[in-house]
């Protein structure tokens, strides 16, 4: 995430919303009643903005914290078993970035799973219209 | 290399997961007083009341001991330790060896004897599976439940029992609820809540003697129950270690490393006791997050790493019928108080550092403020008005922002 | 209140249906035509203020919305049109001088749109430019008339500064202040990858692209920002800027709200203060007096580096341009009636100037003529819109040409005409530091460096089919051309002969 070329349009916010919607057409992700939730946040402030989403951390708080054990990490991807989880949301108590987040229905955590689910490229990187969120993998 | 593990529970497994990071192969010895595979306790509310089934009540996948090659000894109960011999006894006589050795044994309830409590039928404590498999058992939509103790584990077990049962009435001796982790108006916003959700709450109250099916309380008043729940608080099991001669004092000591007074034996969890950062101070921290993340340091010391526990705080995340707390370090310092529609909020400023903080209703990225106690964050360097506004990164200098979100962060 | 005379030019058409209210459109717009109610939970549209950018339109992710002219109407007369009665309300209104900007809209005719390009068929044979080998590399600058060796076969003539291109392509003038420091940026490094130049325009160079000098022409004009012995030293090539073709005759003027800190220090200028262009310069009357600046320039950079002189393209350009060659210049960019430019009154970019098609083919002639176009390069602008206007350039005589308009539609300009404003919601002609950071170079200079990868390989393609590989061959190669629908005197300036002949 590179602030410098944020421009707090939101876009990705709303494109993570509608990718994880399971809805193919966006306007429907977005009607009535279907207020979904984004996995990534765009905090604005004065000329600066960004978004944050979750980090993939190598060694997870999230995960550590997590009561049920819902949490796993695979390939590298920090994941929530939405199953398991019951929503004590010890994750947002734990996450330093703030990138952990309750979803529609406010009984399960979740959070950016890099799109793996939803084709592979996270749909916050492809349509970032300055390309200020980029996936680079970091060993 | 062989590792005993005494406990099952979130310590054990970080440990388990903790050794496996630094050694593969060495083998792990698991010794468990019960006879589940490891589950998560905090569950045991959410299984009474429906939200979870059975097989969603483990810790780890069913396959988990065979991944990590750990003998798994269920059932059994160690009863000493004898470090000269470096081996575990157990009940029935049969021991174990040991090369390292972790005491996980987390708490037991605590029971204060009361008058006419041994002629109680129906009573319950609310920590295991058991009690909750007994508990739930037990219950019909006619029974009438008496929980002694508002704190969280009193509560959670209200919420799990509501809709089921007839009537819930809770009694405290303090004068709110919640005690341990909110402060007087957090208690309130909570009882108003708890009770609109239907639950009787009875506070600077408590029951002077058990009459069978009745309970009369210090005021006079009297409360008939079919069931009757004690959740005044926790204990320790600490006299494993006590008993082999390791320093304990309210509970098990050790140091940074996890190690006991006691060479090779260390010690994680609900039966340690910390240094709360937040305020300096040696506590007893009964969470699942700090069992864990103990458990995970004793392991990878255990296996020959040597790294250090050095951010224990307190904190808790607990919702109750949809309203969500979140709270985490000390109450001490300045405070600044936000009282939202729907929320409160209040910060614990102290020497120029977050120590504690109280979020009710509005929670999202609470972690934020977790995380400026736990690193001790000097606020000179973080935007105020930001911090007081709600948890956010724009907060944090520029550097630190690009540290934390740009490429190569990690 | 007064009445408003005006009606808005444009409307903004949002589908209901589609829009998600993600307000992209409110955030976006720097002239606030859209609005959102958050009591009514609605957004609103707000024509007047619509300059019909499409940033909106572009970053709307369902698209919901597109903008239409309006079909509003005044009684139909072909005399004093709808636009002709707004610019007539608007000026009764505020009493000033009507601005635009970008080049000249107006339907005059276009020639390169007249000139079609020949092709080998069975007695010349075609080349592929994939298999067989292709120049466009053109070298700018004066060449000597004679090549002398010694005994030894070595050459000994020295020949004169020159600058080498890839490809027959420069970016035009445009200075720091008119557009972003982004937009400045990309132009700067597409001209590194390329192997071309990129032009500083009357702003200075910013002390972070002194770096990219090598791909770098300073410009000299009329108001002298930004000139000192470092900056004339830090580019390859100085362009003395004597006039501009969307506004020949006439000074600049960048206000004083648009210097800030960074431009101040690059223009050399107090900050806030107005930055005004003079119509002439004042040191330069005659050609003589050019020549003074020109060996000026040559003097101060130890005649290393060529000096180019721009001019717009008005009426006896030809003379002009002679008289040029003779005041030691070693490049002439002529800029014709259609070029850019950041503000210009609008009556003088729409009525003043010639087209740089017919300026080209008079000015080469000319040189010709005399005997002098060794002497000189010729570069030419004023609205070069694609590769086919490049091939059609060369061969009426054009060594290379310069490109801006194209080069910031490359990057984003959606042509709305209203950088006047400061407000480009594209980062392009804005310093306003919200609005600059969505361009980013990054991704703008790669598209500069697209469109011209593919335009050079177009032009090999044309040239391959005329059975020329070199740009060399093509250049002053008129028998390439035909004319369609041109009279006979527009034949006879263009010196070629009508489709058909």
């Amino acid at each position: 995430m590179n602030e410098e070329w944020c421009l707090g349009c939101h876009l990705c916010e709303y494109f993570c919303a509608f990718v994880n919607s399971g809805e193919k057409y966006m306007p429907k992700a977005f009607a009535l009643n279907r207020q979904n939730v984004p996995n990534i946040t765009v905090e604005e402030g004065d000329r600066i903005n960004f978004a944050v989403n979750c980090r993939q951390c190598d060694e997870p708080l999230c995960k550590k914290g997590c009561i049920t054990g819902a949490i796993s990490v695979k390939d590298g991807v920090v994941t929530i078993d939405t199953e398991k989880c019951v929503g004590c949301f010890t994750c947002i108590l734990s996450c330093p970035y703030g990138a952990v987040v309750p979803n529609k229905e406010g009984k399960a955590a979740k959070k950016c799973e890099l799109c793996i689910s939803n084709g592979g490229i996270p749909a916050c990187v492809t349509n970032c219209p300055n390309r200020a969120i980029v996936l680079e993998e970091v060993y | 290399m062989k590792y005993v593990i005494i406990g099952n529970s979130a310590a054990a497994v970080g440990a388990i997961e903790g050794i496996r990071q630094v050694d593969k192969d060495g083998g792990i010895v698991v010794i468990s007083k019960e006879k589940y595979h490891t589950y998560s306790r905090p569950l045991i509310s959410y299984l009474i009341q429906g939200k979870v089934t059975e097989d969603k009540m483990y810790y780890r996948p069913l396959s988990f001991y065979e991944e990590n090659n750990c003998k798994v000894m269920l059932g059994e109960e160690a009863v000493r330790i004898i470090p000269d011999k470096k081996e575990v006894e157990l009940k029935g006589g049969k021991s174990v060896k040991y090369d390292k050795l972790l005491v996980a044994t987390g708490s037991k309830p605590f029971i204060v004897p009361t008058e006419g409590l041994d002629g109680v039928e129906n009573k319950f404590t609310f920590m295991s599976y058991d009690d909750a498999k007994s508990l739930e058992a037990s219950i019909t939509p006619d029974t009438r439940v008496l929980i002694v103790g508002a704190g969280l584990i009193g509560l959670k077990c209200a919420e799990g029992l509501n809709k089921k049962v007839k009537s819930i009435t809770v009694v405290d001796l303090a004068d709110r609820v919640l005690s341990s982790i909110l402060d007087e108006k957090g208690s309130e916003i909570m009882k108003k809540h708890l009770e609109n959700a239907g639950i009787e709450i009875i506070l600077s109250d408590s029951v002077k003697a058990y009459e069978k099916n009745m309970a009369t309380l210090n005021s006079g008043r009297k409360v008939p129950f079919d069931i009757l729940v004690i959740a005044i608080g926790v204990r320790p099991n600490v006299e494993l270690v006590k008993e082999a001669g390791g320093k304990v004092n309210r509970g098990i000591v050790t140091d940074e490393f996890q190690m006991t007074s006691i060479k090779d034996v260390y010690a994680a969890g609900d039966c340690t006791e910390s240094l709360d950062i937040s305020c300096n101070e040696q506590k007893i921290l009964a969470l699942l997050p700090n069992a864990y993340m103990q458990g995970e340091v004793a392991g990878k010391n255990m296996a020959g790493d040597k790294v250090k526990y050095e951010k224990a705080i307190p904190m808790n995340a607990i919702g109750f019928f949809g309203l969500h707390i979140i709270t985490a370090g000390s109450y001490r310092g300045e405070s600044y108080e936000f009282i939202g529609e729907n929320s409160y909020k209040r910060l614990f400023i102290n020497d120029n550092r977050l120590v504690g903080y109280i979020m009710i209703g509005e929670i999202n990225r609470a972690g934020i403020y977790t995380s400026l106690i736990k690193d001790k964050v000097d606020l000179s360097t973080i935007d105020m008005g930001l911090l007081l506004q709600k948890p956010n990164l724009m907060m944090f200098p520029k550097d630190v922002r690009k540290q934390k979100l740009g490429v190569g962060h990690r | 209140m007064p009445i408003n005379y005006i009606y808005p030019e444009y409307e903004i058409i949002r589908d209901k249906n589609k829009c998600i209210k993600c307000k992209v459109c409110v955030r976006q717009c720097s002239n606030e035509a859209h609005t959102y109610d958050e009591e009514l939970d609605c957004l609103y549209e707000h024509n007047e203020r619509c300059v019909n950018c499409h940033r909106c339109v572009a970053l709307c992710p369902t698209r919901a919305l597109k903008i239409v002219k309006t079909d509003h109407t005044f009684r139909e007369n072909y005399n004093f049109t709808g636009e002709l009665i707004n610019e007539i309300y608007r000026q009764a209104e505020s009493g000033g001088v009507l601005l635009s900007s970008m080049g000249n809209p107006k339907p005059f005719p276009v020639y390169w749109d007249k000139l079609l390009i020949n092709a080998s068929q069975v007695t010349n044979p075609s080349i592929d430019p994939l298999r067989e080998p292709m120049e466009t590399k053109v070298f700018l600058g004066k060449k000597v008339s004679k090549v002398e060796f010694d005994e030894n076969g070595e050459v000994i003539t020295k020949g004169y500064p020159n600058l080498e291109l890839s490809m027959p392509i420069l970016f035009s003038a445009m200075s720091y202040g008119s557009i972003s420091k982004n937009a400045h940026e990309a132009l700067a490094r597409a001209a590194q990858e390329l192997g071309i130049y990129y032009n500083t325009g009357e702003g200075g160079l910013h002390k972070d692209f002194y770096k990219y000098g090598k791909n770098t022409i300073v410009q000299v004009a009329s108001g002298r920002f930004g000139v000192h012995k470092g900056y004339l030293e830090a580019g390859a090539a100085i362009e003395i800027k004597m006039g501009q073709g969307a506004k020949p005759g006439i000074g600049g003027h960048l206000p004083g709200e648009k210097i800030g800190e960074d431009i101040s220090a690059t223009r050399m200028i107090p900050q806030g203060t107005d930055a005004i262009s003079p119509a002439p310069h004042h040191d330069i009357y005659s050609i003589e007096d050019l020549r003074q600046l020109v060996y000026s320039l040559k003097e101060a950079t130890n005649y290393e580096k060529p000096v180019i002189v721009k001019i717009a393209a008005v009426h006896n350009v030809a003379a002009i341009a002679s008289g040029i060659a003779r005041s030691g210049a070693d490049i002439i960019a002529i800029d014709g009636f259609r070029g850019g430019t950041g503000a210009a009154p609008t009556r003088i970019r729409d009525n003043v100037g010639i087209p740089i098609e017919l300026a080209l083919a008079a000015v080469d002639q000319r040189l010709r003529e005399e005997g002098i176009r060794n002497e000189v390069s010729i570069v030419i602008a004023g609205s070069i819109r694609n590769s086919a206007d490049i091939v059609k350039a060369v061969a009426l005589g054009a060594d290379a040409v310069y490109i801006g308009t194209a080069a910031l539609l490359a990057i984003g300009c959606h042509l709305c005409r209203d950088c006047q404003s400061g407000k480009c919601n594209w980062g392009i002609a804005t310093q306003r530091e919200d609005l600059v950071k969505r361009l980013n170079p990054d991704i703008a200079y790669k598209r500069l460096v697209n469109l011209l990868t593919a335009w050079n390989h177009e032009i090999m393609e044309m040239m391959g089919g005329m059975g020329i590989n070199s740009i060399e061959a093509l250049r002053g190669n008129r028998l390439m051309l035909r004319g369609v629908g041109l009279n006979e005197k527009e034949l006879e300036i263009f010196g070629i002969k009508h489709a058909g002949e």
